[in-house]
């Protein structure tokens, strides 16, 4: 399998993940009425999970195998 | 007087072998077990020659030969190499560090009392083989 | 403090710079220099993305729902893991086929077909008609509340002011210049505008630095951190309620995830999009950066919005400030000039970004894929006879971005004010997503016809039409508002906003369902029924296939005809001039190589496909082929011939992916040649080396041997006492000789794996007790005392009992070689440790130095010892003795310190039953 195929698939499954991060009821599941260090719970969830992905993203891309 | 000959050997064995045959053969013979040893009684007892060989302790028996090569005052005396390591490359190696001769063990009595008076014979210059 | 005069300066000078920026862009382009071609100018210009709808209108959108405004952004995330697949492909194709915009890549895909081209163009000008709008409105409307500074007034709403005296008329017109100087100054054959992009990246910078300003002021500023906004936040009943904020959403998790996808599509289909993420691209490896630093852009500029809509709501509870301009008012009620300043800059770089490209995408869509298919049919216009058409192209393209803004400015006059700036924006994004089937399915279906994309997008743009532009029409009072309230006739199941009584969902989840319903059946449908004809056949095969494709030759594969070069160049040389069509067939001959003159008049197949390429830059694909086909005798093709020569190609493709693999597996093979040849090299000179040691090791007993051998051969008179002293040499060093000997051989033999291991259960303090005791005489002559300290019960270790005498012997042989001479001390020590028993032997000899410690277990290595001369070993000895314990799961190793003696140790694993009683040993 070549390396575009490789990286191809990896991404795939990273926006298939983004699907589930993003929806329901993994949403519902942070949509609580409490702070994480002053910060509503769904607002730090989403910017976490976000960033996270985005790290993913670039950790596939950028990786030379 | 009678020409000096340093023999520079860890194998005790060798050294009381060699010791023998050339007192015999009318030397006077200095022992050293390694290569600083043998450096130093260099400096002290000015030998007319050395038996050295390669695989001793604190400094090479190569390293021993280079040291005296390059001392002005030292060119005169004369090196044997004496080693079981007798692949081409090593010969070589001890050549042209400046030994006069390469002998492999082990070696025939004969032949090496033989070279050691050709080397120590008036006529003879610092020409190697 | 912010007069007018300053604000307008500002503006101009700040255009002015854009402007400067591009025209250094392109002189550098020009000179082959180019600035844009980095992956970091490639991802900030995608940036054009975020416009004033994100730079105002998240944070209007966050005051009304908290974290609404979110999917716009994360849709794009997701998508964008997919362009490595999607997007990637798309870049292919287009460079291939030298795509000119997005109704291009679609008539092209689909036979080349004008009337495909004409409509998708149709539907993103009416898409994106209200998206231009909203940006008019929001640069007309920063700058009048701008102006009023220090007081705070909203612009008024009605639309009675003369239009000389209205601001966003301006704003039309100077953005309308400004775009014609940027992007429509001289014709591109391959359509990119290498200032524009420079300028678009600069701008990015620009609003998210505004952005981030304004935010950090706001959050630090004026709050004491994200925590202290949502704390103080949480007090205030309407914030607090928000706070759990997806469920106050109408549609909740539904809304939630149409418009995620909405975005997408958004992303990929709207035209300013296209633009820069497909026309503009200069490198398709731009994309591996881009797809991780484009979503770090989005998440960065939306890192302050709930705080910002927080912070408006609090410090303007009465609701008279329109949310959309918190970004703005905050600031001016704090009496930050500057930061006011830098945001007003901030939103008309977000505005002027979008509208640049937007309306250039737009009139190269017009023009090349909406008018020219038109004027070139109309024989009466005589285009055909015209020597040179470039400044016919360039003037439709200046009167279309003239149009747009104008049209932009009457929709902003006559509807602007019924919705927010979100819900413009969204309209606009609902359009664009009605070419996701005809473009997803066109590259990767071969079975997608024309005909399905027509049904598709008619059907989609009607449902779009239907359910979300006639409301807001409707809303903004030009048509009976009873439409939305009882539906058109009184007919409740025709309700544009509930149609077929689907209800319960925001408008924009509604009309997003039923259109793509309606476009991807019609698509579906339409592609199943009947044939598709030969250009459509041809045209699917070098999209959907485009990786197992050579190179741009490859359509030319297609045409059989005869045309002449001459012919060819005066029809290229009419839509881009003279000078470049010289160029282009310059290059196109310099590449092929010198033709034979006799050829020379007459085109062979790949030229005329290279013309019509060319010529696809500057007219559209379907407008290309019309011109191309004018001036060539053409074969037709059969549908049979498209086939075969499709058939042949695939032929082509399997060998040449046998071949490739073959040489895949080839070059592996290779490689596994050469990494044994190494082994085998590095194994031979282990080898060598270790002839070469045991060889030296052999010599040295034997020269002693023959030395002596000598002396008493040729010296009969030698005395007795030095005679039986040699003879006594002799004997020890011949015993060295065979005990080498022997165990190179023994090493061998372990080493090799042919040695034979009779494994038993061992007691080990039988074994110690019974070496011990073997060489107690041994110990005896050399006045050794020997302790031997053995625990009463030990389990019993599972090993060959024979060997681990010998390892034990081997290092009490040691022991006695190396301790102390005067006061000669040998300790045996046994004991558990966990699953292991551990067996010392320790001796008070001169010790090992640390450096020595690991190698003394290598073959041939010895402990030095200058003290005592060379020791009376092997060399052997203790590598043998790793062999056997590690054989068996042990481990042995060395404690010492230099003058303190030594102690080695080896451990054997416990057998698995340890209340075994201990067994005999079997010897």
């Amino acid at each position: 399998m070549d390396k575009f195929e490789v990286k191809a698939r990896r991404l795939v499954a990273l926006c298939m993940l983004g699907v589930l991060l993003f929806n329901y009821p993994m949403l519902a599941l942070f949509n609580v009425a409490a702070t994480v260090f002053g910060i509503p719970v769904l607002y730090a969830y989403i910017f976490v999970s976000w960033s996270l992905l985005i790290a993913g993203m670039a950790y596939v891309i950028e990786s030379k195998n | 007087m009678s020409k000096k000959i340093l023999i520079v050997d860890d194998e005790p064995n060798i050294v009381t072998a060699l010791e023998y045959l050339l007192q015999r053969s009318g030397y006077e013979v200095l022992v050293a077990r390694d290569g600083e040893a043998a450096l130093k009684l260099v400096d002290q007892h000015l030998p007319n020659l050395v038996l050295l060989d390669v695989m001793i302790s604190v400094k090479s028996g190569y390293e021993v030969c280079q040291r005296m090569r390059e001392r002005a005052d030292w060119q005169h005396i004369k090196i044997i190499m004496l080693s079981a390591k007798g692949r081409e490359a090593e010969v070589s190696k001890g050549l042209s560090l400046g030994a006069d001769l390469y002998v492999t063990k082990p070696f025939s009595n004969k032949e090496l009392v033989a070279k050691i008076d050709e080397l120590l014979a008036p006529a003879s210059n610092s020409g190697g083989v | 403090m912010l007069q007018g005069w300053v604000i307008v300066l500002t503006s101009f000078a700040y255009l002015g710079l854009l402007f400067a920026i591009a025209y250094y862009a392109d002189r550098r382009a020009d000179a082959g220099r180019s600035v844009i071609a980095s992956p970091y100018i490639y991802s900030l210009s995608l940036g054009v993305y975020a416009t004033a709808w994100t730079f105002y209108g998240s944070v209007g959108r966050a005051a009304a729902d908290g974290v609404g405004f979110l999917p716009i952004y994360i849709g794009p995330t997701l998508m964008i893991a997919l362009w490595w697949v999607v997007m990637r492909k798309i870049i292919r194709i287009s460079k291939r086929n030298r795509i000119t915009s997005l109704a291009d890549f679609i008539a092209s895909r689909y036979g080349k077909s004008a009337l495909l081209g004409g409509l998708v163009t149709v539907i993103a000008l009416v898409g994106i008609l209200p998206y231009i709008s909203l940006q008019l409105k929001a640069v007309s409307n920063s700058f009048s509340i701008v102006l009023q500074y220090p007081q705070i007034i909203m612009p008024a709403s009605d639309a009675t002011l003369p239009l000389l005296q209205d601001t966003a008329f301006w704003v039309a017109l100077i953005l309308a210049a400004f775009t014609i100087l940027f992007g429509t100054r001289n014709l591109d054959a391959a359509e990119h505008h290498q200032g524009m992009v420079a300028a678009i990246a600069f701008e990015s910078v620009v609003k998210l630095f505004a952005f981030l300003a304004v935010g950090a002021y706001i959050t630090y500023g004026i709050y004491n951190g994200f925590g202290d906004v949502f704390e103080r936040a949480a007090a205030v009943p309407k914030l607090s309620a928000m706070m759990t904020p997806l469920e106050g959403v109408a549609g909740g998790y539904a809304s939630w995830m149409w418009l995620t996808i909405l975005s997408m599509m958004a992303i990929m289909f709207l035209p300013r999009q296209f633009q820069v993420a497909v026309i503009e691209n200069v490198d398709e490896k731009h994309l591996n950066k881009a797809i991780w630093l484009f979503p770090l852009y989005m998440i960065a500029i939306n890192v302050f919005v709930l705080p910002i809509a927080f912070g408006g709501v609090m410090h303007f509870p009465s609701g008279s400030v329109d949310a959309d301009t918190f970004v703005l008012t905050l600031p001016m009620v704090e009496k930050q000039e500057l930061l006011v300043l830098l945001v007003f800059i901030g939103g008309l770089s977000a505005a002027t970004g979008m509208v640049i490209v937007e309306t250039i995408a737009l009139s190269t869509m017009i023009c090349n894929d909406l008018l020219m298919p038109i004027l070139l049919r109309l024989k009466w216009l005589k285009l055909n006879e015209r020597r040179d058409l470039t400044g016919l192209l360039l003037g439709i393209r200046r009167g279309a971005i003239v149009l747009m803004l104008l049209l932009g400015y009457v929709y902003f006059r006559l509807a602007g004010e019924a919705y927010a700036l979100v819900s413009i924006g969204l309209i606009s994004f609902a359009a664009v997503a009605q070419f996701a089937p005809a473009v997803f399915g066109g590259i990767f279906w071969k079975g997608g016809t024309r005909r399905g994309a027509l049904w598709g997008l008619l059907a989609g743009f009607a449902v779009w039409f239907y359910t979300l532009l006639l409301p807001a029409i409707a809303r903004s009072g030009w048509l009976p508002i009873s439409l939305l309230e009882v539906g058109p006739f009184g007919i409740g199941l025709l309700n544009p906003q509930q149609l077929f009584g689907l209800t319960r969902l925001d408008h924009i989840t509604h009309a997003m369902i039923w259109s793509m319903l309606a476009n991807v059946s019609a698509y579906v449908c339409g592609s199943l029924w009947g044939e598709q004809s030969v250009s459509e056949h041809r045209q699917a095969s070098l999209f959907v296939d485009v990786f197992k494709q050579a190179g741009e030759g490859e359509g030319a594969r297609f045409w059989r005809g005869t045309a002449s070069v001459p012919d060819l160049y005066r029809l290229l040389a009419r839509f881009v001039g003279p000078a470049a069509a010289v160029a282009a067939i310059d290059g196109y001959t310099q590449s092929k190589g010198p033709r034979d003159p006799g050829e020379a008049l007459q085109a062979d197949a790949e030229f005329v496909h290279y013309v019509e390429i060319q010529l696809a830059g500057a007219i559209g694909a379907a407008s290309a082929r019309v011109m191309v086909a004018s001036v060539v005798k053409e074969e037709a093709l059969t549908l049979d011939d498209v086939r075969e020569i499709l058939d042949e190609a695939s032929q082509v493709v399997v060998y040449s992916h046998r071949l490739e693999q073959k040489s895949r597996e080839l070059e592996a093979a290779t490689a596994e040649l050469r990494i044994a040849n190494e082994r085998l090299t590095e194994l031979d000179r282990l080898k060598d080396d270790f002839i070469s040691t045991v060889t030296h090791e052999l010599r040295t007993p034997l020269t002693s041997i023959r030395a002596f051998s000598e002396i008493l051969l040729d010296d009969p008179e030698i005395e007795l006492s030095q005679r039986s002293k040699f003879l006594g040499i002799i004997t020890k060093e011949a015993e060295r000789l065979s005990r080498l000997i022997n165990q190179v051989l023994d090493l061998a033999k372990i080493e090799s794996g042919a040695a034979e291991w009779e494994v038993s259960s061992i007691d080990m303090k039988e074994l110690i007790a019974d070496t011990a005791a073997g060489m107690s005489q041994l110990f005896t002559e050399k006045r050794i005392r020997v302790e031997v300290d053995l625990p009463s019960r030990v389990p019993a270790v599972t090993a060959d009992f024979d060997r681990i005498v010998q390892v034990l012997l081997n290092l009490l042989s040691n022991a006695t070689k190396f301790c102390n001479r005067d006061d000669a001390q040998i300790r045996i020590g046994l004991s558990e440790q966990g699953a292991y028993l551990r067996v010392g032997v320790f001796d008070n000899g001169p010790g090992i130095s640390e450096g020595d410690q690991a190698a003394i277990f290598d073959k041939f290595r010895q402990g030095g010892d200058t003290l005592t001369g060379k020791p009376q070993g092997t060399g052997l000895g203790l590598h043998i003795s790793r062999h056997i314990v590690e054989r068996f799961g042990g481990k042995i190793w060395v404690e010492s310190r230099p003058g303190q003696g030594a102690c080695f140790y080896f451990t054997l694993p416990i057998a698995a039953r340890p209340d075994q009683a201990p067994v005999a040993g079997a010897a």
